[in-house]
């Protein structure tokens, strides 16, 4: 069997962007989220020559979510690679080349086949500068997408970023936006340290918004304030900061005021940021489609008593997936955060 | 064996990576000069042939309904229905079967319903639930994840003296790059377990042809370095497949002097279709290629075969398709009248529900009758 190069596929017309995308007056492009990962990804292997990309089915293909679309045709199979199916390789062979001088970018097809790759990412890539006394480190990244809402077949839609936060030595980061996501790719690309990027796949292709078309970065370890407040504050990421700001419009026509904060960056935490939001509404709510029990929502709690113990009006109130498998797609939707479930949950929250 | 070997699907392509495998059907489906039929009365055969039709039937209809949007993601098996269906139609009841979630036909053949088959792909993880006395664990998704727990199966069953059976584990070709293939054939070799590891080698892992997925010039060849049997069997010959699972699974059981109970087949084949109905193959290869396989297709191979027994006739072939048709538009029925229900996601987590995991099923009740059922199917995003 052999693959032929020739005739099955012809550069597309214009790298990155669909078909769809327009160009505004100030040359930033209108990018759904998972156009502007990959555009984040082509900015970083134009600016830097050791930046790779590698993984299962990100070349010729263009990624199974076309995040990785004409790179290939673009920087070559060197630069591109489809790699053998096979997670720890993969991660395993990224620590190597970064070792070697490379910035690799490594893609898991979904965070729930990453597991193989547990032990390089864990073991070697988060401990290498520690083990090492500063020595070797590993600038590597590891783009995974993560979560549900999508109808998809077993294992596709788990959300285990806890899993990567509790480690010491990675960083783990979320875009909930196209320019974000551009941004902290940039940002991540150029960190000296291995860098988790989960990328919330139900909002891949929700939303278009203008992406500047040069190179910027989103600090890592930035929150953003989403939408401002005074009652309560709600602190989230991915994908469930669409529906937390869809149930602050919803309580504002209440008279509950409240404030969205997208964290971002969940390892590290922007603890300045949830700080002074808490301060200032007493009150919080933390969103996410991950399990409660020891979810990032425990983390959120604890910092806020030991940043601003005295301010709290509230016990923390987490609206969250059940300490249960993910369920298959007839009834993803009761198990995942929906407006209705933030509503309520912040409603309580506000008349403790 | 008194099979034949025959040539690579590339004859006469002066391919390099041509190597020979099993074969007893021509790819014409004339048995092959020398080659010997497997012992199989005619009803069998015919029960093979009527398998076959219903797997690529219900291939057709299951992406029909997913393009139609009554069913999510499908991986289509269409090419390698027989392999499928004739691998485990050499099983017996007590053999185990460990497939993945593209061996729907593997499954239905040893005791897995149709409406089961399609009750996840509706969403409903009842069709997980295998009922008592059929032999199949729920189909394992993380690639090559089941190939160390088929060896403990196997492992397990040799230390309970349980003799009488095997068990039989599929793989694709990308899985034998991860490292749970190495580890699970590596104990079976060590072990010496009664199981016989099927790989069903479709060519591509999504886009990844299996030429850049091993350097080996076969998979089969793989075997050596575990101590365990190897065999290279034309995968779309369902003839073939059948007699070389039959012979592994035999001496898995009844190992004969210094023979080995392990066995990795190697069963060469194609993907016809997609990867699943989320993949576009047309952007990685070529459909002239897939025309040199179609035209070994075990569908049609089988029927020459028959006919030319005189097995096969119009009035029996007009009777396959009607009975086909039917048993899947029940299946469909069936799987499109179930419901889950939301209180679901908490049962099963463990034997004994934890305190706190009956406080979410309460919060869930609770909000459901504070609000209804609506505010759930609100599409997010």
């Amino acid at each position: 069997m052999s693959a032929t190069d020739d005739g099955t596929r012809g550069p597309p017309t214009d790298a990155a962007v669909s078909d769809e995308a327009v160009t505004d007056s100030d040359g930033a492009e209108e990018l759904t989220l998972v156009e502007a990962v990959c555009d984040g990804l082509h900015t970083e292997m134009a600016r830097d020559d050791s930046v790779m990309v590698l993984g299962e089915d990100v070349g010729k293909n263009g990624g199974v979510f076309r995040a990785t679309e004409a790179l290939y045709e673009e920087y070559g199979a060197d630069r591109v690679v489809d790699t053998p199916l096979a997670e720890s390789g993969i991660v395993g062979a990224s620590i190597g080349l970064s070792l070697a001088g490379m910035r690799p970018v490594a893609e898991m097809q979904f965070m729930g086949f990453s597991y193989p790759a547990f032990d390089q990412l864990v073991s070697h890539a988060a401990r290498l500068r520690a083990r090492s006394r500063g020595q070797y480190s590993v600038p590597m990244v590891v783009r995974m997408p993560y979560g549900g809402g999508i109808k998809a077949p077993e294992h596709h839609s788990e959300s285990k970023e806890a899993f990567f936060a509790h480690e010491p030595g990675l960083k783990v980061v979320t875009p909930s936006t196209p320019r974000d996501a551009k941004g902290l790719i940039a940002a991540s690309v150029r960190d000296p340290d291995p860098v988790v990027v989960l990328e919330p796949k139900l909002i891949y292709r929700a939303f278009r918004e203008p992406v500047p078309e040069e190179s910027y970065e989103i600090p890592l370890g930035t929150a953003a304030v989403r939408r401002e407040g005074e009652d309560v504050s709600v602190f989230t990421w991915g994908a469930m900061t669409q529906p937390s700001l869809i149930a602050a419009e919803e309580l504002a026509a209440e008279g509950i005021d409240v404030e969205v904060v997208d964290l971002r960056s969940l390892s590290p935490l922007d603890t300045e940021t949830i700080a002074d939001s808490f301060k200032k509404t007493g009150r919080a709510a933390v969103v996410h489609e991950a399990p409660r029990t020891a979810g990032l929502g425990a983390e959120i709690a604890a910092t806020i008593q030991e940043e601003a113990l005295v301010y709290q009006e509230a016990p923390v109130k987490r609206i969250t997936g059940y300490d249960a498998p993910m369920p298959l797609h007839a009834v993803e939707n009761y198990y995942l955060p929906q407006a209705v479930r933030i509503r309520d949950g912040i409603r309580e929250t506000v008349e403790f | 064996m008194n099979t034949q070997y025959g040539p690579g699907p590339h004859e006469g392509s002066n391919d390099e990576s041509e190597t020979e495998y099993v074969q007893i059907l021509d790819a014409d489906g004339n048995v092959r000069p020398g080659a010997e039929v497997p012992e199989l009365d005619d009803e069998e055969l015919l029960a093979m042939y009527e398998a076959i039709v219903l797997a690529r039937r219900f291939d057709q209809r299951a992406i029909s309904l997913q393009r139609q949007g009554r069913i999510a993601t499908y991986a289509p098996m269409t090419g390698q229905e027989g392999a499928q269906v004739a691998t485990s139609f050499a099983l017996s009841g007590e053999d185990w079967l460990f497939p993945t979630y593209r061996e729907h036909a593997a499954k239905y053949v040893h005791g897995v319903s149709l409406s089961s088959l399609l009750q996840p792909l509706y969403g409903h993880r009842d069709g997980y639930a295998i009922p008592d006395g059929v032999n199949v664990m729920p189909e394992y998704i993380p690639i090559a994840t089941q190939v160390p727990q088929a060896m403990g199966k196997a492992w397990g069953d040799l230390l309970t003296g349980r003799t009488d059976r095997a068990v039989l584990c599929h793989l694709g070709d990308g899985a034998t790059s991860e490292g749970d293939f190495h580890e699970g054939l590596n104990f079976a070799g060590v072990f010496d377990v009664p199981a016989v590891f099927v790989c069903n080698n479709n060519q591509y892992a999504i886009s990844t042809p299996s030429d850049r997925q091993t350097a080996s010039e076969t998979i089969a060849v793989k075997a050596t370095a575990y101590g365990v049997e190897g065999v290279r069997v034309d995968g779309l010959d369902p003839l073939a497949v059948y007699e070389v699972t039959r012979r592994a699974l035999t001496r898995a059981k009844n190992p004969i002097d210094d023979e080995r109970r392990p066995t990795l087949i190697e069963a060469v084949q194609y993907r016809y279709g997609a990867h699943t109905t989320s993949d576009d193959p047309s952007v990685y290869r070529d459909e002239e290629e897939a025309e040199l396989w179609r035209e070994r297709d075990p569908v049609d191979r089988m029927a020459t075969f028959l006919e030319s027994r005189g097995i096969l006739t119009e009035e029996r072939a007009a009777a396959i398709e009607d009975r086909v048709e039917a048993q899947i538009q029940e299946a469909i029925d069936s799987a499109e009248a179930d419901e889950t229900e939301p209180d679901a996601i908490f049962e099963h987590v463990y034997e004994e529900p934890s305190e706190r995991l009956d406080q979410q099923r309460a919060e869930l009740d609770r909000l459901r009758e504070k609000y209804g059922d609506d505010p759930f199917s609100e599409v997010l995003q």
